[in-house]
């Protein structure tokens, strides 16, 4: 298969239910032979900061909202039904009760399968966070422009 | 049906069994034949699905007692 069909994914949130749909899908694509690429956007930037350490910005505000908003793929919310913390314990403990990976096993698998993750620059320069505020999985660094060059030869395209 | 090799997806949800199929059909060789074992029901329809879009032969499924067992021939 020297042509190999194309899906890309926008992942615009980050909540941890909707980071699980999404990377169900890259890893469904990847494993039907299919090259993904995930473009993580807006809110989607959480589900791929580092967990350990500070995550550094600039100015009073994006200080504010990073602290708030601290992300990384082991503090996610649930979408609904967070309840501070404790809803996402008992789904944590309903998905361990039918062995299913976490959000960080999943960015593995996807990139054991070769799944592109691509971070974007103007959610960065908006909430004022560098390259380094991410894991080391990320390929590139890119815009608008990259995302729809992938997209226009994509058959499946989907936001999250 | 005969296999010549199986793999237990028993216990695993989607997108696991699919995963581990496209894996393990990897170190088969052309005309062997996968069983891919689960309880998750997705798997009747989500097999002969990974098959149409893989190229892969989906030969057909069986149950007992809850548990499925789905045949893929592997094609070139």
């Amino acid at each position: 298969m020297a042509n190999k069909e194309k899906m890309t994914l926008i992942v615009y949130s980050g909540e941890m239910d909707k980071a699980l749909a999404a990377f169900n899908l890259a890893i469904g694509g990847a494993s039907a032979g299919m090259e993904v690429t995930m473009f993580f956007t807006f809110w989607g930037l959480d589900v791929i900061k580092r967990n350990e350490g500070r995550i550094k910005s600039k100015g009073i505000m994006r200080k504010m909202l990073n602290f708030v908003d601290r992300g990384g793929a082991k503090r996610l919310p649930l979408s609904r039904f967070h309840m501070f913390g404790m809803g996402k314990w008992m789904m944590k403990k309903l998905m361990d009760d039918i062995n299913f990976p976490q959000v960080q096993d999943l960015i593995t698998l996807a990139k054991e399968l070769g799944v592109e993750f691509v971070a974007c620059t103007t959610s960065m320069g908006m909430t004022g966070i560098s390259k380094d505020a991410f894991i080391p999985e990320v390929d590139r660094f890119a815009g608008v422009a990259t995302y729809l060059a992938r997209a226009k030869e994509s058959k499946i395209n989907l936001f999250v | 049906m005969k296999a010549d090799e199986t793999l237990d997806c028993v216990g695993l949800y989607c997108p696991m069994p699919i995963v581990h199929t496209a894996k393990k059909i990897k170190e088969l060789k052309t005309g062997q034949v996968l069983a891919v074992l689960s309880d998750d029901e997705g798997i009747k329809e989500d097999i002969p699905s990974w098959c149409k879009t893989t190229g892969n032969e989906y030969l057909g499924i069986e149950e007992e007692e809850g548990v499925y067992r789905a045949f893929v021939k592997k094609s070139g």
